[in-house]
């Protein structure tokens, strides 16, 4: 059994059906891939993961517990984190103050009034912070204001603020996407770095194959909303129904 | 130092002097002279409008500056706050405490209720919910709930709640002062000071405004620099990321309108200990819109802004009502006649009455080339100070320049 279940997962948009059918087992502590050509779903399936759609059918349930109907904050504090297509930070703040924010939520839930207390005086969040850019490898910028930052490491600051809540699942949503490839490499030897030392499950949507046949060490195959193969990466790269799907053979 | 750090304690340090010294500094002119009549702002009156309004604009600033929700409504809490203290008034004494802790309880449900409903909505449909119940509780101030021939008059509409010999006042004592008092110190009270020919006024009412605010502007300042400030501020920056971070939005922003409209009920409260009358028209829309200039005049998500917001406006609105038409004549009188005439005819609309029309052209003056509001200012004639000491100094080489926090 695995840490998230995907169970006759449907979706439509009006007449268009996003989500057909989907089953999908991710195990614990393993590294799972999905791929898929444009508009196979694959959004639409992280989206209904996360809380921000809610299937018309079937069921999500993580680490034994649903999380179909729950918000966005809930399903994060049942252990699922979520890095964006594009960074999504406090552009606003220091590199310190965003990897701070997901500390506090951490330690105190959803919400807690500290109107009084110094965020200066909190000894142990600010040490969590501060670890955790440094095995980010980026505690040189911790004063700077995140949106000052490059696309690579803003991407690197959304990981970390990820990683310092110590998520049981990390759902990746193109990574990589629009970088360069020496940040894409980067990227990439992090999540390796990540999925090595920590005990987290890595879910990653990709487009980038190079990026997919490097890391993943199972690979779903989503096509027209459905799963078409799910393998190891050395069995999906000949198979002849992805190369179908992607070139658009048959249909 | 005093549980600030170095520079939020300089900054609360002046701000404590300032309110000590206005007095004096709002007083720099001799008495009697043309020139005391016209800038002079030392006067019991004004000068307790400067610290209530900077505490109003204070409280704004906790929802305004550092969530980004732009609540167009505030200026009801101010309402609800000083119908409650007058109610206090009619009802116990005029003593000034039961008045001020009852404004702030009666605001704070309001603003409970109020934001709860408009919290629903964010952007431009947040601002126009609160726009929208803040005309709802002005009209019920002015007509509904103030009707005395239909048995419910909250509010006397449009006369404004007063207090009437014929009113119970059950704590009242026998020597009691028949005016809003701290325990026997009248708010009115003053100490005059004469030296050489400078007149200073001291108030009661205004130093205790002034303790009040210092009291409020330090909660602010540890409002900022707290681990709630800071989720306020992650509120502003990125709403989608703080949910996804495991934290529910709601809760906060819900706070942070309450604790703002709280401080609007005490502002409000302290209006009518200064002067025992409340009127609807404080709840206007205008003055709502009000409070939001003052803000962004002063610098919106700053520290010190809103007390510069507040204070300018006042100040400027004091003095540009004073101008009429004879002065104007007389200080243009070195002009050629058609010139004269003319030239006061085109200022004629701009102060008196028509300082509104000044006061918009300085708005928009800011918002197009200070969008940072007065403290961008400072920043910016203190950053052009530090440029010429650099060339002075010949070194040529740029300073460390420290990355400045976002809530400075």
């Amino acid at each position: 059994m695995g840490i998230l279940e995907v169970k006759g997962v449907n979706k439509r948009f009006g007449g268009l059906r996003a989500l057909a059918d989907v089953n999908l087992t991710v195990a614990e502590n393993s590294l799972h891939a999905i791929i898929g050509p444009n508009g196979a779903g694959k959004s639409t399936l992280l989206n209904c993961l996360v809380g921000k759609l809610v299937p018309d059918t079937g069921s999500v349930m993580f680490d034994g517990q649903s999380v179909l109907g729950q918000t966005p904050h809930e399903i994060n504090q049942m252990g699922i984190s979520r890095v964006f297509q594009t960074p999504e930070i406090f552009a606003d703040l220091t590199v310190r103050e965003n990897v701070m924010i997901p500390c506090f939520a951490k330690r105190d839930g959803t919400f807690r009034m500290r109107a009084i207390r110094k965020v200066d005086a909190e000894a142990e969040i600010n040490e969590m912070a501060e670890k955790i850019l440094v095995d980010v490898n980026m505690q040189d910028r911790i004063d700077h204001h995140a949106g000052s930052l490059s696309r690579g490491d803003k991407r690197r600051l959304e990981i970390a603020m990820c990683l310092v809540q110590r998520p049981r699942l990390l759902l990746l949503d193109e990574p990589t996407a629009g970088m360069a490839r020496a940040d894409t490499n980067r990227t990439i030897d992090l999540l390796k770095e990540i999925h090595a030392n920590r005990d987290i499950t890595v879910a990653i949507i990709e487009h980038d194959m190079h990026v997919v046949f490097s890391l993943a060490e199972r690979i779903t195959v989503l096509a027209q909303g459905s799963p078409l193969v799910e393998d190891t990466p050395d069995n999906i790269k000949g198979h002849p129904k992805v190369r179908e799907a992607y070139l658009g053979e048959a249909h | 130092m005093i549980g600030l750090n170095r520079k939020d304690a300089l900054l609360f340090i002046t701000v404590t002097v300032l309110v000590i010294l206005a007095p004096f500094i709002l007083n720099p002119f001799p008495e009697g002279t043309a020139m005391a009549q016209m800038f002079n702002a030392g006067y019991p009156d004004l000068m307790q409008r400067f610290v209530i309004f900077g505490i109003l604009v204070i409280g704004f600033n906790i929802l305004f500056g550092l969530t980004g929700y732009l609540s167009f409504g505030h200026a009801a809490f101010l309402g609800i706050g000083s119908y409650s203290a007058v109610w206090m008034f009619k009802l116990l004494s005029y003593n000034v405490v039961p008045a001020i802790i009852l404004a702030i309880v009666v605001s704070g449900i309001a603003s409970l209720i109020i934001g709860y409903i408009a919290l629903r909505r964010t952007g431009i449909y947040f601002s126009i919910l609160t726009l929208a119940l803040a005309q709802m509780c002005f009209n019920l101030a002015y007509s509904v709930l103030g009707n005395p021939q239909k048995g419910i008059n909250l509010t006397n509409g449009e006369t404004g709640l007063q207090v009437y010999t014929s009113d119970p006042q059950y704590l009242m004592g026998e020597n009691a002062p028949e005016l809003p008092h701290l325990f026997g110190l009248v708010m009115r009270d003053s100490l005059e000071l004469e030296i050489g020919s400078w007149a200073f006024t001291l108030n009661a009412g205004y130093y205790l405004c002034g303790v009040i605010m210092l009291a409020t502007f330090y909660l602010s300042i540890r409002i900022f620099r707290s681990p709630f400030g800071l989720m306020l501020r992650a509120v502003k920056s990125n709403q989608q990321r703080l949910s996804y971070t495991g934290l529910n939005t709601r809760p906060y922003t819900l706070c942070a309108f309450v604790v703002s409209g709280m401080y609007a009920g005490l502002a409000g409260g302290l209006l009518s200990s200064m002067d025992p009358l409340a009127g609807a028209e404080r709840m206007h829309w205008t003055a709502s819109g009000e409070i939001v200039i003052m803000a962004i005049l002063g610098g919106a998500g700053t520290l010190i802004g809103p007390i510069l917001g507040s204070g300018f406006i006042e100040y400027f609105k004091n003095i540009l009502s004073k101008i009429n038409d004879n002065l104007l004549h007389q200080w243009l009188s070195f002009l050629p006649d058609g010139l004269e005439d003319a030239l006061v005819w085109v200022l004629h609309f701009f102060v008196g009455k028509g300082w509104h029309l000044t006061l918009g052209i300085l708005f928009m003056l800011v918002v197009i080339f200070l969008p940072g509001g007065l403290v961008e200012l400072g920043k910016r004639t203190g950053g052009l100070f530090d440029r010429f000491r650099n060339a002075a100094e010949g070194s040529g080489k740029e300073r460390n320049q420290s990355p400045r926090k976002a809530a400075e």
